[in-house]
C-alpha cells in the first residue's frame, strides 16, 4: 500500500530498461520480472491473503490472476505494463477520493476549536466547546467562529453566517440579538451568553445531519450495489468459459489467444468504478448544497427533489414574512399616535411578533413603571394596567371574552382591538408582507418544469388569496387547522395522473406532520429552530425562498451526474467486452476500464460539489431583524 | 442503541459495500451502514451486545479488507 508513489517509477524505469534489451534474453526477463515484483507484490499478497481466507473475486485476486496468466502465456511485457498501469491508477484513484472526500469534508467544517469562557474577573479561559454551561459567558474576538449558541450580552458586531446559510452579506448583532454557532465574527469584540450546550448547539446538529446524510442511499446506489454483486461473478464465470470453451469446440483455435481474452474479462470484472461512481456523485451533491445553506438529509431526498413537479407552501413565514407589520391604525376617538401608545405600553413585556410590530410603529420607548399587571391572554391578546385603568389589546375573541362590542370589519389581515377601561379606542391592523423574492422564486421553480404550485394556509380565505394572486399560485386552500393541512395533502398525493414528486415547504412552526408526510419536506428559515431540523428532509438555513429553486437544480445536477458516471462506466466496461471476446482489446484496454474509468468518475462527481451561484441575481432581503417571531 | 466508528484505510468502494452487508447479517445487529464516503460504520444494536459484535464486525471488515482498522470511538 505505502510507498506506492516511489514503487511506481523505480518499476517503470527496470521495465523500459527490459524493454531496450533484445526479445529472448534472460537478463530482460530478470529485469521485467522484477519491476513486476516491485509494482505489484503487495497486490500478489493481499490475493494470497485472500484464498487463504477463502474469498475469490476481489480486485487484487483478478489483477494477480490476469497478469500471473499473461507471464504464463509468455506475455511478460504486457504483464508488467498492466501492473504498472493499474497501480498508476490505484495511486490516481486514491488521491482523487481522498481529495474530495477532505474538499467536502471541508465545505461541512464549521467545527470550532475551543470557547473562550469569560471568568467573573474578566479574564477567559480557553476550553473545550463542550465543557461549557448553558448560562455561562463567552468572549468572541473578531475573527474568531462562535463556538455555542447564544445571545449577545455585549457589544455590537457583523457576523458572516455564509458557512450556515451560504448568504454572503455578513449579519449585524448588538445585545439581545441571537448569536449562533458556526458564523464567524467580523468586526467587534461580543460577549455572548450560552443558551444551548454544545451537542445541542446548531453547528453540531448540522454536523451531525451532513455525516448521516450519505447514509442514506440513493436508488440509483441501491441499484448500482445490486448490480455489481451480479455483474462481477457473472464476467468471471464467463472468462472461465472464454478461456477454455472455444479453443475445445473451434477449429484451429489456439489455447493462449483464448486465454488472453478471458484475462481481459477479468480484469474488466472489478466492480469499483461502478460502485463508487454513484455514492460519490450524491456525496458531493450534498456538499456543494450545504455550501450553499441548503442541507440535504440524504441521498434518497436529493433524488426525490430531482423529480419535483408539485410544490405545495405553507404561507406565513414560507412565503410571506411572518411579520405582521401594522398597516393601519384606526383610532375611534383621539390621535393615531395615542393608540399606538396605549398598545406598545400594553405589549411592552410580550415577545409576541404583533407587540414587537406595535413596538416598532411606536417607535418612541416607553416608561415601563406606567405598565403593571400584563397577563397574556394565549390566542387572544394581553390584558395589562396602564396609568392604573385597565387596558386590552387583542383580537375579537378578547374583546367578546370581556363583553365589549366591536364594529363590523372586512378585512384581508389580521386585526388587534385596544381597549381602556372598557372603552373601544380602535383598532390596529397588520398584514403579513410577501417576502420580496417569492414571487421570482415561484418563477424559477415553475421555468425548471414544476407545473403545480399549491398554497395551504390556516389564514382566511381573502388573506391566503390575496398572497396566492401576487404571487401566482394555482391553487389555494385557506383556514386550514394542521390536521387539516395534512388531509389537503394527502389528496394531493394521491391525485391521479402525478408523475413526478411533491414537494412541501414549511417554515417547520406546526408543519411536522406535513413535512414527514410530503415527498420530500423543505424546512425554511431553519437556523436555530431545532422543530424544522428534525422534521425535515432538506433544510433551508436562511429565509431566502430563491433557495428553493437551487437545491432543485443542484439535485438535478447531481442525480445527472451520477447516471452519467454510471452510464459511463457500464458502458466502457461493456465495450471493451465485447472487443475482448472478439480479441480486438488489449489487458491495456481492459485496465483502463477499471481504474481509468474509475479516476473518471471520480473527476466528474466532484464537479457535483460546484454550486453554480446563481442565486446571487436573486437579489432578496432577507436579513432576520426583519423575523422578530425567529429572534425571539 | 446507535455506534459510529472510523473505518481507517477504506480503500474499495464494493469492499465497503460487502462489508455492510455482512456486519449488517450478524446474529444481534439491527441495522449496519459503512460509508465509503465518510469512512464510516454506524452501528445498531443492544448496548449489551455491542462489545462482542464490534469484535465481530472488526474481524469482517480485516477479511474483506486486509489493511482496514476500526476506530473507536468516532
Amino acid at each position: 500500500m505505502t510507498k506506492r508513489i516511489y514503487r511506481v517509477p523505480l518499476a517503470l524505469v527496470l521495465f523500459v530498461s527490459g524493454l531496450l534489451i533484445r526479445d529472448g534474453s534472460p537478463v530482460r526477463t530478470a529485469l521485467l520480472f522484477a519491476a513486476y515484483l516491485i509494482v505489484g507484490y503487495d497486490v500478489l499478497l493481499s490475493a494470497g491473503r485472500g484464498i487463504a481466507r477463502g474469498r475469490v473475486f476481489d480486485e487484487n485476486f483478478l489483477m494477480s490472476l490476469a497478469t500471473l496468466g499473461a507471464f504464463v502465456i509468455g506475455e511478460y511485457a504486457e504483464a508488467v505494463a498492466v501492473m504498472v498501469f493499474y497501480q498508476t491508477g490505484e495511486l490516481f484513484q486514491g488521491y482523487a477520493v481522498d481529495r474530495s472526500r477532505r474538499a467536502i469534508a471541508g465545505a461541512m467544517d464549521l467545527r470550532p476549536d475551543s470557547a473562550n469562557l469569560l471568568r467573573e474577573d474578566g479574564r477567559t479561559d480557553t476550553v473545550a466547546p463542550e465543557t461549557v454551561a448553558v448560562g455561562s459567558l463567552i468572549l468572541i474576538r473578531p475573527g474568531e467562529r462562535l463556538p455555542l449558541d447564544g445571545v449577545v450580552a455585549e457589544g455590537e458586531s457583523d457576523l458572516d453566517t455564509s458557512a450556515l446559510t451560504g448568504e454572503a452579506l455578513p449579519r449585524a448583532v448588538k445585545p439581545g440579538g441571537e448569536a449562533l454557532s458556526g458564523c464567524v465574527n467580523l468586526t467587534g469584540a461580543l460577549t455572548v451568553r450560552v443558551t444551548k450546550p454544545y451537542d445541542q448547539s446548531t453547528v453540531s446538529r448540522i454536523l451531525e445531519m451532513a455525516e448521516n446524510a450519505t447514509d442514506r442511499k440513493s436508488r440509483q446506489e441501491a441499484f448500482i450495489t445490486r448490480f455489481s454483486a451480479l455483474y462481477t461473478p457473472v464476467v468471471v464465470i464467463l472468462a472461465l468459459l472464454l478461456a477454455f470453451v472455444p479453443p475445445l469446440f473451434l477449429p484451429g483455435a489456439v489455447l493462449s489467444d483464448w486465454v488472453y481474452r478471458a484475462l481481459n474479462f477479468l480484469v474488466v470484472s472489478c466492480p469499483c468504478a461502478l460502485v463508487i461512481s454513484i455514492p460519490l456523485s450524491f456525496f458531493g451533491g450534498i456538499g456543494g448544497a450545504s455550501r450553499a445553506g441548503i442541507l440535504a438529509k440524504g441521498a434518497n431526498y436529493l433524488e426525490a427533489l430531482a423529480k419535483a413537479d408539485t410544490f405545495v407552501f405553507d404561507k406565513t413565514g414560507t412565503l410571506t414574512r411572518g411579520s405582521f407589520a401594522v398597516s393601519e391604525v384606526r383610532p375611534v376617538s383621539g390621535t393615531r399616535e395615542e393608540l399606538l401608545e396605549i398598545a406598545a405600553l400594553a405589549e411592552h413585556h410580550s415577545n409576541h411578533p404583533i407587540a414587537l410590530s406595535i413596538r416598532q410603529a411606536h417607535g418612541a420607548p416607553v416608561d415601563p413603571a406606567r405598565v403593571r399587571d400584563v397577563t397574556e391572554l394565549p390566542g387572544g391578546g394581553v390584558k395589562a394596567t396602564v396609568d392604573g385603568g385597565e387596558v386590552l389589546v387583542g383580537n375579537a375573541r378578547l374583546l367578546v371574552d370581556h363583553q365589549i362590542s366591536i364594529p363590523d370589519t372586512e378585512d384581508t389581515g389580521t386585526l388587534s382591538h385596544v381597549v381602556a377601561s372598557g372603552v373601544y379606542l380602535g383598532s390596529i391592523l397588520f398584514e403579513d408582507e410577501i417576502k420580496p423574492c417569492a414571487r421570482q422564486a415561484l418563477l424559477r421553480l415553475r421555468s425548471r418544469g414544476v407545473n403545480r404550485l399549491v398554497m395551504l394556509t390556516g389564514d382566511s380565505e381573502q388573506a391566503g388569496r390575496k398572497a396566492a394572486d401576487g404571487l401566482g399560485i394555482d391553487v389555494v386552500h385557506a383556514g386550514l387547522l394542521p390536521q387539516d393541512k395534512v388531509a389537503r395533502l394527502e389528496e394531493l398525493l394521491d391525485q391521479p395522473g402525478r408523475r413526478g414528486t411533491l414537494v412541501f415547504a414549511g417554515d417547520g412552526v406546526n408543519d411536522a406532520p406535513v413535512l414527514a408526510r410530503a415527498d420530500v419536506g423543505f424546512a425554511m428559515g431553519a437556523m436555530g429552530s431545532d422543530a424544522a431540523i428534525e422534521a425535515a428532509d432538506i433544510v433551508i438555513m436562511n429565509d431566502d425562498p430563491c433557495k428553493m429553486a437551487s437545491a432543485l437544480d443542484i439535485a438535478r445536477r447531481t442525480v445527472s451526474i451520477a447516471r452519467q458516471n454510471a452510464f459511463f462506466a457500464i458502458s466502457v466496461k461493456a465495450v471493451v467486452l465485447i472487443l475482448s471476446a472478439l480479441g480486438l482489446s488489449t489487458l491495456w484496454m481492459a485496465v483502463f476500464a477499471d481504474v481509468g474509468v474509475t479516476v473518471l468518475a471520480i473527476l466528474n462527481a466532484m464537479r457535483a460539489l460546484r454550486v453554480p451561484r446563481e442565486d446571487s441575481g436573486c437579489a432578496c432581503d432577507v436579513s432576520p431583524a426583519l423575523h422578530p417571531a425567529k429572534a425571539a | 442503541m446507535t455506534k459510529a466508528f472510523r473505518i481507517q484505510n477504506l480503500g474499495c468502494a464494493s469492499c465497503a459495500a460487502k462489508m455492510e452487508k455482512k456486519i449488517a447479517a450478524l446474529p444481534g445487529v439491527s441495522g449496519a451502514r459503512v460509508n465509503f464516503m465518510t469512512q464510516r460504520l454506524t452501528l445498531e444494536a443492544d448496548e449489551e451486545r455491542m462489545g462482542g459484535l464490534m469484535k465481530d464486525a472488526q474481524a469482517i471488515i480485516r477479511s474483506i479488507e486486509p489493511d482496514a482498522t476500526l476506530v473507536f470511538p468516532l
